[in-house]
């Protein structure tokens, strides 16, 4: 049983890593991120860690997302809609 | 050119970490210090919970090195990110149900944020943890509310107490037990809340100092300008 909720777990992580790195839009990457984070403190309570698992569903899942997000803000790159919007035109012109 | 600088400086790394990888020998000397400190940590400190004994008790120069590192990051990105003029565009309210919401979270993520701080001798979490709960709490009305922004006068105040404090208690053991941030005060019984000597009052400093830092350094990422 615990097995499959680590396999789940790590599949789940290995996905929003995926995704954090080959979605366009900037938001929905932080977001994906903060999956990354979140699947990570699941794993460190599945490990017998809770206090690493609290530390890392604070600042992995919570803190760092923030902070990335108001970053994205910071410069300018906060755009809900992927289909018109200059973070497409940027990601499509560093290529 | 450059291409070719950072291939070369990438191999350079590589063969690096190869040759100091194959000079260490693996899993040796066997590191006996975990399974020692399971079993000492608990009558020595009087800690129930060992993660916190061993990173106030035991390690607790390292944990002033976490926050000195910590304080170093929030100091430069507020240099760097500066302040909203006083006739800038301000940001638009977020509206009923984030205003609500914000209001209805704050005093649940205090409370939490502080049983999890003065609690650290105990259960699982402690400074660290208890201090971002408490930082999300007061940032969460930030951003449901832009207009209602910290003041950041207190909250210097408060991170400067705070880490005061926990180099106080410091030098204190230093002065009267021989050794810096060595747990003073009667370790009382194990699982009250009154025990593990001066490891709770650790716990609350570390708690209030990244509490302030971290709200005050998303509230000044929250204030600057953006560009549009």
């Amino acid at each position: 049983m615990l097995t499959w909720i680590s396999l789940l777990i790590v599949v789940l992580m290995l996905a929003a890593a995926l995704a954090a790195l080959l979605l366009e839009n900037f938001v929905a990457a932080v977001a994906a991120v903060s999956v990354v984070g979140l699947a990570t403190s699941v794993a460190f309570v599945l490990l017998d860690a809770p206090d690493v698992a609290m530390t890392e569903a604070a600042v992995g899942a919570g803190l760092s997302g923030v902070v990335l997000a108001l970053a994205l803000r910071r410069l300018g790159l906060w755009h809900l809609d992927a289909g018109s919007s200059p973070t497409r035109a940027m990601t499509r012109g560093g290529e | 050119m450059r291409d070719f600088a950072s291939v070369l400086f990438t191999a350079g790394l590589a063969f690096l970490l190869l040759v100091i990888g194959s000079q260490l020998a693996f899993g040796a000397p066997p590191m006996r210090v975990g399974g020692e400190l399971l079993t000492v940590a608990g009558p020595q400190v009087g800690a129930a919970n060992i993660v916190t004994a061993i990173l106030l008790g035991y390690r607790g120069i390292d944990t002033l090195g976490e926050l000195s590192i910590l304080f170093a990051a929030a100091t430069a990105a507020g240099l760097v990110l500066g302040r909203r003029r006083a006739g800038g565009p301000q940001d638009r309210p977020g509206g009923l149900v984030l205003r609500a919401g914000a209001d209805l979270l704050f005093p649940l993520l205090v409370v939490v944020g502080l049983y999890v701080i003065v609690h650290g001798h105990l259960t699982p979490g402690g400074g660290f943890q208890g201090g971002v709960i408490l930082a999300a709490a007061f940032f969460a009305a930030v951003l449901a509310d832009p207009a209602r922004a910290l003041s950041h006068g207190p909250i210097v105040w408060l991170e400067g107490l705070a880490g005061t404090a926990f180099i106080l208690i410091g030098i204190w053991a230093l002065v009267e037990d021989g050794s810096f941030l060595a747990p003073m005060l009667p370790k009382g019984t194990m699982g009250e809340i009154l025990s593990a000597g001066t490891l709770p009052l650790l716990s609350v400093a570390v708690g209030l100092k990244v509490g302030a830092e971290l709200a005050g350094l998303m509230a000044s990422l929250a204030e600057t300008e953006t560009p549009e």
